[in-house]
């Protein structure tokens, strides 16, 4: 299925696979059309994406590359489908499973989108990667641009987490530090990537950048063996990986690679920035613009691009868009740990506290099989975490430890 | 009152490849205006029923109008407005 063109998505106007990413007739999103494959065998598909690596690009047929995806690439994707009995069990429901894309190379499912920009600009020429971030991404631009020997410059608010900026500069990228939210950063860098000739993997390589999410929604279907789950519970930021999910499934529909609906689709925002689950509520098909103010720093975009797209998704497949405070934020994170061994970041907190949210609600069937899919890695957003449990401190001796046993009231053996 | 309005690369082809203009105005719609005026084929690619299309951006001294007045956002001598897609990030 080899990309085609970019097609603008509002007027459909067609222009060349290049670093573009508006149209410059109507100024909507560019996106990848791709050539019919409606002829292929299913089977034949099929057989050929079980045959390829462990990675994003055993579905490259379905990504918008024109030659074959380097090799000097981290392996992203293919992260575990993990079916999560004991969360099930606390919500009341039948069949829950964690997609946990903390599982690629640099912790969050931002490897998966920057892999594919990043092969499409080595196939356009470009020597210098560069992004607009709120953490996750600038990680994965900094080491991919590392392991693949390119220059890269990411920018990223100012008062990020600490974490998120070691983990980045380590690679030896070039950090850019903006005063200001990551609205402001994201517009200094589409007015940059303007005079640059530099690859901004969410600005004019956002069309192929995109793409790369549509590979969460082909792991889960293989995962659950070429089955479609009934829902999906995953965060929103820009709006472009909920979408893209949805797209996945779609064109594994539409080629018999799978049966059945898109799944039913459920958004996550935080409640101190939560433009899209605000106009879903209220019925618009807008966002209305907001400034950030919540933990979930990864998901802190007051801008977000795709929004509409995401509202029209969650409306037509019959699911919703939901925010919840920072308090549910740390609930949520405690409840997927608890229950799963998984320890995921502040977004995943969010994604957690809208499934349960949902599951209180009653608006999930008992009987319905709902992935939720976790974005990040908790060793990102420590302080989300910090003081929220108690460590016991006693002197290095047997009766320091025994007295304690006895304090604590909890019998090793009856 | 002389505003600096910034055009990105996407309407050049719209303004003889011009990166900015200079024009006259009291709001951020009368700026727009006047930049219709100079350049005939913008309106049609950024504005729509008087207002502006939904994914452009429009800011004055790098804040969003959104969150200002919008149109009605005053604007004075030495202000500079930016117009910038709005399908980038995330």
């Amino acid at each position: 299925m080899p990309p085609e063109s970019l097609t603008c998505k509002e007027c459909h106007t067609v222009y060349p696979l290049d670093a573009s990413y508006v149209c410059e007739r109507c100024f909507g999103p560019l996106e990848i059309a791709y050539r019919s494959r409606a002829e292929e065998d299913p089977a034949e598909i099929r057989r050929r994406i079980q045959a390829g690596p462990h990675s994003i690009w055993r579905y490259r047929d379905f990504l918008p590359l024109e030659g074959a995806p380097p090799r000097d690439t981290l392996p992203a994707g293919w992260t575990p489908l993990l079916r999560a009995d004991r969360l099930a069990e606390r919500l009341g429901l039948r069949e829950v499973w964690i997609k946990n894309d903390a599982a690629n190379p640099t912790h969050s499912f931002k490897d998966r989108v920057v892999a594919v920009a990043l092969a499409r600009a080595k196939e356009l020429g470009y020597r210098t990667i560069a992004c607009a971030s709120t953490g996750n991404l600038a990680n994965a631009v900094a080491a991919h641009a590392a392991a693949a020997g390119l220059e890269s410059y990411v920018f990223i608010p100012s008062d990020l987490e600490e974490q998120k900026i070691l983990a980045t500069g380590v690679y030896g990228t070039t950090i850019v530090a903006i005063r200001g939210n990551y609205d402001d950063v994201n517009r200094l860098c589409t007015e940059v990537s303007g005079e640059r000739e530099w690859a901004f993997v969410n600005i004019n390589f956002r069309p192929y950048y995109a793409e790369g999410s549509k590979t969460i929604a082909y792991e889960i279907a293989e995962q659950l063996g070429w089955e479609v789950p009934d829902r999906i519970v995953g965060p929103i930021a820009s709006g472009s990986q909920f979408t893209k999910i949805a797209r996945g499934f779609e064109e594994w529909i539409e080629l018999g690679l799978v049966e059945g609906a898109v799944p039913t689709m459920n958004g996550a925002q935080a409640q101190g920035c939560s433009p899209v689950a605000t106009a879903y509520a209220a019925g618009h098909d807008v966002c209305r613009p907001v400034k950030p103010d919540t933990i979930a720093k990864s998901l802190a975009i007051g801008n977000p691009a795709d929004g509409p797209y995401a509202l029209d998704l969650a409306r037509r497949t019959g699911g919703g868009i939901d925010a919840v405070s920072d308090e549910e934020i740390k609930a949520g994170i405690r409840l997927l740990a608890e229950t799963t061994g998984i320890f995921t970041e502040t977004a995943g907190g969010v994604t957690t506290a809208v499934l349960a949210k949902l599951a209180e609600r009653g608006e999930i069937d008992p009987a319905e099989r709902v992935v939720a899919v976790i974005t990040g890695e908790g060793l990102k957003t420590l302080d989300a975490v910090r003081g929220t449990f108690e460590t016991v401190e006693i002197e290095p001796t047997f009766d320091a430890f025994e007295a304690h046993v006895e304090s604590a009231a909890t019998p090793v053996a009856a | 009152m002389a505003i600096v309005v910034k055009i990105p690369t996407q309407l050049r082809a719209a303004t003889g490849g011009a990166s900015s203009a200079s024009v006259e105005g009291g709001t951020v719609g009368e700026v727009l205006d006047a930049l219709y005026a100079q350049f005939g084929e913008l309106r049609e690619r950024i504005a729509d029923d008087g207002g502006l299309r939904r994914f452009v951006n429009v800011y004055v001294g790098g804040e969003d109008v959104r969150f200002l007045d919008g149109l009605e956002t005053t604007v004075s001598d030495g202000d500079e407005v930016t117009i910038l897609p709005a399908v980038a990030g995330g």
